[in-house]
């Protein structure tokens, strides 16, 4: 085979790859919006439980995604969970914001939802929403183990 | 009591080849590295490599990619929405293919059919004595028969594991919105959620990577280290596509432990 025929298929070839990278860069792992979540603050919060939240999970006010969690850590001293989210900077959310931990569905994944208050103060880079604005997760084992103690106690004082 | 001394002997004498052919093969692949300028320099013999290893894989490669990313979307999408979660097919089928199905599936065919191909050539090269003509006339034969080889397959594998990954993403999104009806703001917009592009794509393009390094020194060294017999060359070609198989999918685990162990 001729060398220019060689030279242009090995050229077809690695465009085509190239093709194949960016379609997977850009359609399937939408690079382009990662230049966009760049510019983000921080805030933290205090949960009392978080249930199943994991790190890179979602926050959403009223269903829009604003944010992510970075990352979850224990404070060892309040026993608390304190998820660090990084919220987009083109929103801005008032200091008595209330933070849960919500559950999309039965089995659906978890996320943090963000509800505003009527404060005229903003979160800022850095602000901490301790427990009580907060709501922790729904945690269906004890609910269920509720349940059962109720039905139980129930049924035994109508005896 | 004899016989326990020969068996211990046999298992010492098993034990020290396979010892002694891992350290010609590290001495081989620092051979082939310290020889790297030289095939980039002739780059005509790299890029015919290209052609050979990297072009003519296209067809299998694109055509697997295709069947794998409809048979992904069919299954997936069968159990998904049993628990109702049709919407994450997108999702199912992005983290699968690019996290290990892509690189994997990609390297296994890469090796079974640009691997053992280089395998029997450079073996037919051994067992015709041009390799001892090459030397002979001064000719390095590592730097003008197996190093283009091997960097011609190194640039093809992570293009070509690329396009099956990308082929079998279209597959699964021929089949699930035009055929299963799915929402194609769904398919899109779950995958693009979920897809992270340092965890996933760059890994998915660092496994393609090991992968073809352990599949081309494989196939160059057992060319290289054939018997010059048919036979041997025979013999030399199995070796390749069971060894790299083996040294891929083994490979793959011990990459997935470090890169995906969970949060």
């Amino acid at each position: 085979m001729k060398r220019a025929t060689i030279d242009l298929w090995v050229g077809i070839f690695v465009v085509l790859g190239l093709v194949a990278l960016l379609f997977l860069a850009l359609q399937v792992g939408n690079l382009a919006s990662v230049g966009r979540e760049a510019k983000t603050y921080r805030i933290e919060a205090h949960f009392d439980n978080i249930g199943g939240l994991k790190p890179r999970a979602p926050v959403k006010a009223a269903g829009v995604v604003v944010g992510r969690v970075e990352q979850i850590r224990f404070d060892p001293k309040l026993y608390e969970a304190v998820a660090v989210m990084n919220i987009n900077e083109k929103y801005s959310f008032t200091t008595d914001t209330l933070a849960s931990v919500l559950t999309s569905g039965l089995l659906g994944e978890v996320y943090i939802g963000l509800d505003v208050g009527g404060s005229e103060e903003m979160l800022v880079n850095g602000s901490v929403l301790p427990r009580t604005q907060t709501q922790s997760a729904v945690v269906l084992e004890k609910l269920i183990g509720q349940f059962f103690l109720r039905e139980s106690t129930a049924s035994s004082g109508g005896k | 009591m004899k016989m326990l001394i020969e068996g211990l002997r046999g298992l010492g004498r098993e034990t020290q080849a396979i010892l002694t052919r891992l350290g010609f093969i590290a001495r081989f692949f620092v051979a082939l590295i310290r020889r790297t300028p030289e095939s980039f320099v002739r780059a005509s013999l790299t890029l015919r490599e290209i052609y050979f290893s990297g072009v003519l894989s296209l067809a299998i490669i694109l055509v697997s990619g295709l069947f794998i990313g409809m048979v992904l979307a069919l299954q997936g999408y069968d159990i998904l929405s049993t628990y109702g979660a049709g919407d994450s097919l997108g999702v199912l089928v992005a983290l699968s293919l690019l996290r290990e199905l892509g690189p994997v599936v990609a390297a296994l065919l890469f090796a079974g059919r640009a691997g053992s191909a280089i395998t029997a050539e450079i073996g037919l090269m051994k067992a015709t004595e041009q390799l001892d003509a090459m030397d002979m006339m001064a000719v390095d034969p590592i730097s003008r028969v197996a190093a283009p080889r091997f960097w011609g397959g190194m640039i093809s594998m992570p293009l070509l594991a690329a396009m099956f990954s990308a082929a079998a993403i279209l597959g699964a999104y021929a089949i699930a919105v035009p055929l299963i009806g799915m929402d194609s703001g769904a398919f899109w917009g779950n995958m693009q959620a979920a897809v992270d592009v340092r965890v996933d794509i760059l890994n998915s393009i660092v496994k393609s990577l090991v992968f073809g390094t352990l599949v081309l020194l494989i196939a160059v060294f057992e060319g290289y280290d054939a018997k010059p017999t048919a036979e041997g060359v025979s013999s030399a070609t199995t070796k390749t596509v069971v060894y790299s198989s083996l040294a891929i999918l083994a490979a793959d685990f011990i990459l997935t432990i470090f890169m995906f162990r969970g949060v």
